[in-house]
């Protein structure tokens, strides 16, 4: 319990600090193929992502997060409006960032401990040093025993590890999930959640999760970005206020129903207006 | 889809008309390749001669009758095969190198078989068809949804019912594929034994035109067999296309 | 998905019962091997039958094999064969991955040649093969050019294919460790499909020795296939059959060497 007592407030003097990333007037719409028709998938929206801070996205299916992600990690261009990373602004996929995606992005035909060397050796760094980071990611993720292992011979929770372990070693300054763990069943999100905040309090990296789940969004994040139907808007960003050395234990507190319950409340109109658009529009 | 065939089309005519200007520049030797238009002039000049109509007729029906045997052979074994254990694993190793033997070799032994006619170029071309449609046969019947014959056993249809109001339509695509092939392959089954070996049919036709120096009917000739055996497989494949389209959902 | 002629080709690969149904060893060891007996006593049947034994019976077969690779001027056939066919081969290899991967890149191109090439992979290509001894003249190239004539677009389609239907996943990785196009090729792309590639090099083994085959049977002075239709001008049954057999093991040797790689490869990466 003391892990709410402590409800930390170290956010005011984060702000003071320049932002690790942010948006300004970012929005994105799709040319459908053929048509001359666009669909406005995202925005405007404004972002201010604070060093060092645990934001997560919610909202409603078909949203635009994946946009906002794409944006953010130089895959896609906003079609409007300005995205930077460190103050410099982002064309293409920016040095310093890392994500994991939701699909399971293992390389299948190589052993876990490949995997995890892959981004390194593609950036020509020495082999001490390579097999260092390795051996600390792989020890960090909990795969020491599966270094010889391909990922087929792996559950999905563990070749997810396997792609947080090869983000993780390239010392990303980001890191962005896009739903990382949504095709893991729910015992397994709470013990990967657990990970993923120890890595992020080690790493003292940013990180931005996108996610559906809203215990995800409330156990993990300081704050929550709560999204609005297409085109995605933020209508709300709720503070948490939780300490910075939480864990999954905190979905027995009852402050923590308080606060899904609170985003649900904002999410819940938007979810139904998504449902009863959905017939008409494009998905 | 229609416009990226229209591009498709486009591009094949604009590489007949590089050649046919190569030809008139004198890039490429007349010797080597005759201009486009002289092929298509050559092929008119076979047609309406009727000089090559019985060597047509021959090799038409010879892949027609090669067609029919491995089509409905080739279906009939392959449900026999799959129906029975023993078969399957005995056959199994056997097809999946099949097709790297060059069956071409052996078409003397044919000739002793049947002598030198027809039925010996027929032998070998349903020898190199018959396989495709065994396999596409077995593998139709193998990826039937187990789903569907339970609603089968379900809705209690007899097996007979089964088989032609459940399995057949389901499987009906795979085995249309298989079909193609067959096609395709009793083509070049026949026609390449008549080139290498007989003293029959359009094959031997181009052969013996290569032979005699006679390159403007050797051209006219292989033009004639380029656009039916085009024309036969496009047509079958967009068949094909529209029957597999029903398989994704 | 138009690959389909070259995929039907893969198939029994992929139903193999030795995969799906569990069993001892013996189960799928006995009934190919009595299947092989089957078919030698048909052939020795087939010799029987035939007037005056005009075909070969397996004993006289095998025995003129022996005799035949007891020669000097066999293995100078088999050596002119099969440097036309490692060209062909290795051409069609180095040929065909090239262009699918650009085909797969470039994808407007890809979709507009599909068509074409899928065409032409089921023309009887034989009738071409004049065209190519005009422009190469009698002799090896022209071999090496008919066998890449069959060796080279099955290759080019499967490994299109392979690529079109990677993981989207696996790019947006390449992407995100911002590696060039040229190393997401090399590290990714390439070592993704390579259960395709060996079934592709696989098909394409065949269709190129039966290329290299046909055009000497057609139009040459050396090698196998000239010999064998010189044999068949003789009337020596024998030698046919031999050559025939000699052949035969080594395409289904090869072809079950290759196959059994392309299943380890798959197996490790798709294991259960």
């Amino acid at each position: 319990m003391t892990v709410l007592a402590m409800a930390s407030r170290d956010a005011p003097k984060a702000a003071v600090e320049p932002p690790a990333a942010s948006l300004r007037g970012v929005t994105r719409h799709y040319r459908f193929p053929g048509g001359g028709k666009t669909l406005h998938a995202l925005g405007p929206i404004d972002l201010d992502l604070r060093q060092g801070e645990f934001f997560s996205v919610v909202g409603p299916s078909g949203c635009g997060k994946s946009t906002l992600l794409d944006v953010l990690a130089g895959l896609n261009p906003p079609s409007e409006g300005t995205a930077s990373f460190e103050g410099k602004p982002i064309a293409g996929v920016p040095d310093g960032i890392g994500v994991v995606f939701q699909e399971d992005a293992s390389f299948p035909w190589l052993t876990v401990e490949a995997n995890v060397a892959f981004g390194l050796k593609r950036a020509g760094i020495g082999q001490a040093e390579i097999e260092r980071r390795v051996d600390y990611a792989v020890g960090f993720m909990g795969l020491r025993d599966f270094r010889q292992s391909y990922p087929a011979q792996l559950s999905g929770g563990m070749r997810q590890r396997v792609c947080i372990a090869r983000t993780l070693v390239l010392q990303p300054r980001l890191i962005l999930l896009d739903e990382p763990f949504g095709a893991l069943d729910q015992q397994t999100r709470l013990i990967m959640g657990d990970e993923l905040l120890r890595l992020w309090r080690e790493t003292r990296a940013t990180v931005l999760l996108i996610t559906h789940s809203l215990d995800e969004a409330a156990m993990l994040a300081d704050r929550v970005g709560v999204m609005s139907a297409r085109p995605g808007l933020f209508i709300d960003v709720i503070e948490t206020g939780w300490s910075k050395d939480r864990d999954s234990r905190i979905v027995a507190d009852p402050r923590f129903g308080e606060m899904t319950g609170r985003i649900w409340e904002k999410l819940r109109a938007e979810t139904m207006k998504h449902m009863q658009t959905q017939g008409a529009g494009p998905r | 889809m229609r416009y990226r065939g229209l591009v498709t089309l486009a591009v094949v005519l604009s590489c007949v008309l590089a050649l046919e200007l190569a030809c008139a520049l004198g890039w490429v030797a007349r010797t080597v390749i005759i201009p486009p238009s002289a092929m298509v002039a050559s092929l008119s000049d076979i047609l309406w001669s009727g000089e090559f109509n019985r060597a047509i007729a021959l090799t038409l029906t010879n892949v027609m009758i090669s067609v029919v045997i491995s089509i409905s052979a080739g279906f009939v074994l392959g449900v026999a095969i799959h129906a029975c254990d023993f078969l399957r694993r005995a056959v199994e190793p056997y097809l999946a190198s099949y097709y790297a033997v060059p069956t071409f070799i052996f078409y003397p032994v044919f000739i002793v078989l049947f002598g030198v006619n027809s039925a010996a170029i027929i032998a070998i071309a349903v020898l190199l068809s018959i396989v495709a449609m065994i396999t596409a046969t077995m593998n139709g019947l193998d990826r039937i949804p187990g789903v569907l014959l339970r609603t089968a056993r379900i809705m209690r249809l007899s097996p007979v019912k089964t088989a032609l109001m459940i399995q057949l339509p389901a499987a009906a695509p795979y085995f249309f594929t298989g079909a193609r092939l067959s096609v395709a392959y009793s083509f070049i089954g026949v026609i390449a034994s008549e080139f290498i070996l007989s003293g029959d049919g359009l094959g031997y036709a181009i052969a013996y035109a290569y032979n005699n120096f006679e390159n403007r009917q050797m051209y006219g000739l292989m033009l004639l067999i380029v656009i039916a055996v085009t024309l036969v497989n496009m047509t079958l494949d967009r068949l094909d296309r529209r029957l597999q389209s029903r398989l994704r959902r | 998905m138009a690959s389909k002629a070259m995929a039907s080709n893969t198939v029994a690969s992929k139903t193999l019962p030795s995969q799906t149904l569990p069993g001892g060893a013996l189960r799928n060891i006995v009934p190919p091997i009595v299947l092989a007996l089957v078919l030698i006593l048909c052939w020795q049947g087939l010799h029987l039958a035939t007037a005056s034994g005009a075909i070969s019976s397996p004993a006289a077969t095998l025995a003129r094999l022996v005799v035949l690779m007891g020669s000097s001027r066999f293995w100078l056939d088999v050596a002119e064969t099969g440097t036309a066919f490692l060209w062909a081969l290795a051409l069609s290899i180095v040929l065909g991955i090239g262009l699918g991967v650009v085909l797969a890149w470039l994808r407007p191109v890809g979709e507009v040649m599909e068509p074409i090439l899928v065409t032409f992979y089921s023309l009887p290509k034989v009738t071409l093969y004049p065209l190519v001894l005009l422009i190469f003249g009698l002799g090896m190239p022209a071999k090496v050019a008919f066998g890449i004539m069959h060796g080279l677009v099955p290759i080019t389609l499967l490994t299109r294919n392979a690529i079109s239907q990677l993981k989207p996943v696996y790019l947006r990785t390449a992407k995100v460790m911002r590696l060039s196009a040229f190393e997401a090729v090399r590290s990714v792309v390439l070592p993704a499909i390579i259960p395709e590639l060996v079934a592709g090099i696989r098909i394409g083994f065949s269709l190129s020795l039966l290329g290299v085959l046909i055009g000497e049977m057609f139009a040459s002075k050396r090698g196998l296939g000239f010999t064998a239709v010189n044999a068949m001008g003789l009337g020596d049954l024998d030698t046919i059959m031999a050559i025939g057999l000699f052949l035969a093991l080594f395409a289904v040797l090869a072809n079950g060497g290759l196959l059994s790689l392309e299943r380890a490869i798959r197996h490790r990466s798709a294991g259960r």
